[in-house]
């Protein structure tokens, strides 16, 4: 199982090659070296994946293996090595990535074929896919730190990748500098781990945590909270979340892998991997899960009014990441990177069908200029339908069971602190979701169903194969990887068992959640505990799914008039509640007035000012002494008069003796 | 004592540069080319020499290859060289620095070119003395021959306000320069109560001095490094020194000049004056921390892009002053690997500013725009410096910035927190200012006209980003060498600290960071 680093160094050779030969190597070749070497990441993760399976290699206790490549940062005591950690976690989400990122490389050859970048994309996407397996591998916080932060480039490079306008040069800048403020606190995490622990090492953390410690819970409170601010940050949840949307901006295939499927995740990861230290803190636990649960709803609301085909789908992004971290602070790790793992395969989906259509469209990205492309686009249309159908939780689909178990861990947990809060979490869960399926479906009706309103000139068509492929086996997956976590209610009555959740459930602590332990007798109570909730979010979609429907086709055109009609609200929604304005006027521009300030007045002014006013008062002394140095007789014999008066005078008086 | 080497390697390094200079005065002055790659080669043998002392390093806790002759026997001045493992790393960084330097300046310079090439020879000498002189007389007479090629570079091959901004530039060190000469002479005269009055640093540092000595003889070194390094307040001779001069001399202004006063201050004033040391550690670390945020404030309106690189090059410098003043291993190891990266980073940022105003006379940010467009060489070469400027991981900032906000942190996890602001803001300032310089569309035909680097110039930033990528993947070779001579100094440290301050049980208690961290913030958050 030591090469599980070929993930990493693949994708890295890649990436050399492309960007130092590109220029000369021809499209064809570029681009095959690039998606040729995520593919062999795939394997060497999925390989990793059989050994672990098969049971080859020495396991640790808590079934992880780990090996060093090298020793990167070793100074008087501090280590961090260039090591690895293979687990069911790491598995997981390397295989994931590497898959979901091979689809997306692949999809990218034909998206990209007329860009002038070609090369230069496929070495940003390259590098990306060698940071994320970095980070999703790595055995300790620092190095997990350079995966991170590397995923953070190639995003800020691929979102401002069509650099001669400006609109994605912003939101370039602004996702790396909002990721900052995030990795700002994930660093004095790691400080402050190292102050308290003495090693970064996640083997060695889950160790020392194992086991009864006599650290205050204040204390593991913040570490907790400094540690999740860094998730906050990279996983787009509420306050730092604004930068996701304007990350858009970039191309869509980039949008889909970066910015849905992986990246965004790595902050769940982050919180699943140091499961350990959550729990010993309830208080960072709630944080999380509220946090969690409000950016869900805030966010889905966002998403109900937006226009724009992809940023509807980025407030959906952050809306389901906030599922999982609201799953994930209820202690139920294991559900949140189930949802974690759908959800890359319905976003993924949902980002590339949407670039299908973008692309037929000339980059259209106005919904309101679409419609009726089910006739032109069969088959982007059946894609759509399924990631739509999908992630809104319609039944026996992949999202319905990931979201479903989400609701099921809400609605039966009682952390100590706050028992009821699991209960308020899960209805604003149903109320999440409802939003969920409606969106989904007013994009569905706006862009394939409602009466064409696009350039009557433009012929659009489902896309070449080369696209079309990928999203097909997405498409498989967002409907088939359900049922690898299957919940209980199913276990028992088809008899097939839930496969995930013990895999997970090996590195994965749950606290709180009841749901999907294996082997345990399944009281009849439980059963209908599960029925009810199923029922409610099956329901849910549906009602979601209905308000579509009547706003979209039955009523088709009575929108309009509501816009009237709650004015307001609506204004609120669709500037999204002024939270970039707010941020703006209080970081942006404060921030200028005040670095003009210190640089004007401060630094030119009163300390600049200072050393030359010193030099300027020596210069005025000499200036005075000057004029005495007349070079004339009379006044010199004038000076010694005087002076020998004086002394004289003093002499006298007994001031000298 | 006497070190028995058969050659005297350190000797032979330090004066190469100046005999090459010696050679090139007595040459004819219209031999442009000669001038040129002469001094060229000079500077790659005192690299290859610099290179070569390597593996003969052996425990760098002590001092390596020493040298020691009788020079002024009236008033005890020896001639006494050695290296350890943190003058090593600015050694090779100067030799490393000139010959890049000089090969830049062939596009650059065209005037007195004869004149230019001595001087910056003669520069890489006193510089060279300075770090691996062992006797304070020596030291400071290298220090001070630094001052008079640079004056003269600055003020001949400067730009505007060249006369202003050198003069500024030898003031502000001249005065600093007294007081530490005055703190010399402290040091000196009190050591005649232990022996033969002397200015041997190796034996100096073995004399206990008593705290309130210290105090003054700290302050008075102090004041001296620190308007080199230069901290807050004393640090506005340097925007206006880096505006004006050459971008040879901002280059080694900045990557080696500035680390004169790191140097000294960990050699000296730490090495020297440990008990004062540790008492002014936390203004130390504070005005560290001040020169990160207020000068990485300052950055994000500046307007001139050279003016930008030398505030960041402030705010740098003070992530060494914190580290140097956090005084455990692991925030010195991170200052002396930080100041070979910020040598690194801030001089190829200099060097490519300079590029572009050689082709395009304006340093205004606000004249470019959409240079991704016409110069995409350039381009990824300023990306890549600007992230590992920035601190970006896998790059070699990183190494630097991480290890000195830990160690700080293990400290004072005020200060520390409060630096590690500085992450944000250097993202921001550097960020923001290459949008503006590279992006968007290419507008004015000035810019769209812009030829992209030669051969010469990508072979001059070559090396230097490889050595941004090796140290930031691989930067166990230099942390392996340091940390012997940055133990023997933190050991020092507290042994002077222990026996100053603490009794034995608050030393017990002093020792135990994560107990007294953990009490602290335990007891904050009750309240």
């Amino acid at each position: 199982m030591s090469y599980i680093h070929l993930a990493i160094v693949w994708p890295l050779v890649g990436a050399s090659v492309n960007g130092l030969f590109g220029k000369w190597l021809p499209k064809k070749l570029a681009s095959f070296i690039a998606c040729f070497s995520v593919l062999l990441s795939f394997l060497a993760s999925f390989l990793a994946l059989v050994m672990y399976l098969m049971g080859i290699g020495a396991l640790g206790p808590s079934g992880q293996y780990i090996y060093t490549l090298y020793s990167w940062i070793n100074v008087s005591g501090f280590t961090s090595d260039f090591g690895f950690l293979v687990d069911p976690l790491s598995l997981l989400m390397a295989n994931t990535v590497s898959f979901v990122s091979f689809l997306i490389h692949v999809y990218s050859i034909g998206y990209m074929e007329k860009d002038e970048g070609f090369t230069r994309y496929f070495t940003y996407l390259n590098l990306f896919v060698a940071m994320m397996m970095l980070l999703v591998t790595s055995e300790n916080l620092v190095m997990m730190f350079v995966g991170w932060e590397g995923v953070g480039l190639c995003s800020y490079l691929l979102i401002g990748f069509w650099y001669r306008n400006k609109a994605p040069q912003r939101a370039g800048v602004k996702a790396f500098v909002v990721n900052r403020v995030g990795d700002f606190a994930f660093l004095l995490g790691i400080f402050l781990v190292y102050a308290i622990f003495d090693t970064v090492r996640f083997s060695e953390l889950a160790k020392i945590l194992g086991t009864q410690v006599s650290i205050s819970p204040y204390l593991m409170t913040v570490i907790a909270l400094l540690l999740f601010g860094g998730a906050v940050g990279k996983s787009a949840q509420f306050p730092l979340y604004v930068w996701l949307p304007d990350a858009m901006e970039g191309p869509t295939p980039v949008s889909a892998l970066i910015h849905a499927a992986t990246m965004v995740t790595a902050g769940v990861y982050l919180v699943a991997r140091l499961n350990f230290l959550f729990t010993w803190s309830q208080f960072a636990m709630l944080i999380v899960a509220v946090i969690g649960a409000f950016t869900a709803i805030f966010s889905a609301s966002m998403a109900l009014v937006n226009n724009d085909i992809k940023r509807v789908l980025a407030y959906s992004t952050i809306s389901q990441l906030g599922y999982m971290f609201l799953s994930a602070g209820l202690g139920a790790y294991p559900v949140a990177i189930f949802h974690l793992f759908s959800n890359a395969f319905m976003k993924a989906l949902l980002f590339l069908s949407s670039g299908a259509v973008i692309h037929a469209l000339n980059d259209e990205l106005d919904m309101r200029r679409m419609g009726g492309l089910a006739k032109y686009m069969p088959k982007t249309y059946a894609n759509y339908l399924i990631g739509a159908m999908a992630i809104s939780g319609i039944p026996l689909l992949a999202g319905f069971f990931s979201k479903d178990a989400i609701l099921y861990s809400a609605y039966t947990s009682t952390p100590l602190s706050f028992p009821s809060v699991g209960k308020i979490l899960w209805i604003v869960g149903v109320l999440t979701a409802i939003l969920t399926a409606y969106y989904m479906f007013r994009q569905i009706y706006l862009v394939f169903l409602t009466p064409p309103r696009f350039n009557p000139s433009l012929h659009p068509h489902d896309p070449p194969n080369v696209m079309l492929v990928p999203m097909w086996i997405l498409s498989l997956g967002s409907v088939l990887v359900g049922y690898l976590g299957l919940p209980v209610l199913f276990t028992s009555i088809l008899g097939v068992p839930n496969v995930l959740m013990p895999f997970l459930n090996r590195v994965l602590h749950s606290v709180t959640v009841t749901a999907h332990k294996v082997g345990e007798p399944i009281s009849n109570k439980e059963l209908v505990g599960e029925a009810i909730v199923t029922l409610v979010s099956v329901i849910s979609a549906l009602l979601g799914l209905f308000l579509a429907h009547y706003f979209y086709k039955l009523r088709y055109g009575i929108t309009e008039k509501l816009k009237r009609i709650f004015k307001e609200p609506y204004l609120t929604l669709l500037n999204k509640y002024y939270v970039d304005e707010f941020y703006n006027g209080l970081f942006v521009v404060n921030g200028k007035r005040f670095a003009d300030f210190l640089d004007a007045e401060v630094d030119r002014g009163v300390v600049d000012g200072f050393a030359n006013f010193i030099a300027f008062f020596i210069g005025a002394l000499g200036q005075l002494l000057r004029s005495l140095q007349t070079g004339l007789i009379r006044n010199y014999a004038w000076y010694i008069c005087v002076g020998a008066i004086i002394l004289i005078v003093l002499l006298f008086r007994g001031v000298i003796t | 004592m006497l070190y028995q080497a058969t050659i005297p390697i350190l000797s032979i390094l330090i004066f190469t540069p100046l005999i090459g200079a010696l050679i090139m005065l007595f040459s004819a002055t219209h031999s442009i080319k000669f001038h040129r790659f002469f001094s060229l080669t000079i500077s790659i043998i005192a690299f290859l020499i610099s290179v070569g002392i390597l593996p003969f390093l052996k425990d760098l806790g002590t001092f390596n290859l020493e040298e020691i002759y009788t020079w002024l026997p009236q008033i005890g001045a020896s001639y006494h060289l050695g290296i350890d493992g943190i003058s090593l790393w600015l050694v090779l960084l100067t030799t490393f620095l000139f010959p890049i330097t000089i090969l830049y300046s062939f596009g650059s310079v065209h005037f007195r070119e004869k004149e230019y090439y001595i001087l910056l020879l003669i520069t890489e000498t006193a510089l060279l003395g300075t770090f691996l002189a062992l006797d304070l007389v020596l030291f400071f007479f290298f220090w001070e021959g630094v001052l008079i090629p640079m004056y003269l570079l600055i003020g001949i091959w400067g730009s505007g306000k060249r006369i202003y901004a050198a003069m500024k530039f030898v003031l502000f060190t001249v005065v600093g320069s007294l007081f530490m000469l005055v703190g010399i002479i402290g040091i000196f005269v009190y050591s005649n109560q232990f022996g033969p009055s002397t200015f041997d640093f190796v034996k100096l540092r073995n004399i206990p001095i008593p705290l309130e000595l210290q105090t003054w003889l700290f302050l008075a070194f102090t004041l001296g490094f620190a308007i080199k390094v230069p901290t807050f307040p004393v640090h506005t001779w340097l925007p206006d020194a880096h505006t004006e001069a050459p971008t040879a001399g901002s280059v080694i202004l900045a990557g080696v000049l500035l680390k004169m006063g790191a140097y000294g201050l960990l050699r000296f004033s730490v090495g020297l004056f440990p008990a004062a040391a540790i008492k002014f550690s936390p203004s130390l670390m504070a005005l560290g921390v001040v020169g990160i945020i207020y000068a990485g404030i300052i950055c994000a309106v500046q307007t001139d892009l050279k003016r930008l690189v030398a505030y960041s090059s402030i705010a740098h410098m003070g992530f060494i002053v914190l580290g140097i003043f956090s005084m455990n291993s692991i925030a010195q190891s991170g200052a002396v690997i930080q100041m070979v990266n910020h040598g690194l980073s801030t001089g190829a940022l200099f060097l490519l500013v300079g590029m572009l105003y050689d082709r395009r006379h304006t340093r205004e940010i606000a004249e470019f725009g959409g240079l991704a467009i016409p110069m995409p060489v350039f381009y990824n070469f300023f990306l890549v410096v600007m992230l590992s400027s920035i601190g970006l991981p896998a790059l070699n900032g990183f190494i630097g910035e991480f290890l000195i906000l830990l160690g700080a942190f293990q400290v004072n996890y005020y200060l520390a927190g409060v630096g590690t602001f500085g992450v944000i803001l250097s993202a921001v300032y550097f960020l923001y200012n290459f949008r503006r310089v590279f992006h968007g569309e290419c507008y004015s035909s000035e810019n769209r006209l812009l030829k992209d680097l030669n051969l010469r110039e990508i072979l001059a930033l070559a090396p230097i980003v490889l050595m941004i990528f090796l140290i930031g993947l691989y930067p166990r070779p230099f942390l392996k060498r340091t940390e012997p001579s940055i133990n023997e100094v933190v050991m020092r440290v507290n042994r002077a600290g222990a026996i100053l301050y603490l009794s034995p049980t608050e030393r017990a208690q002093k020792e135990d960071v994560s107990k007294l961290i953990n009490l602290n913030l335990t007891e904050n958050l009750v309240k």
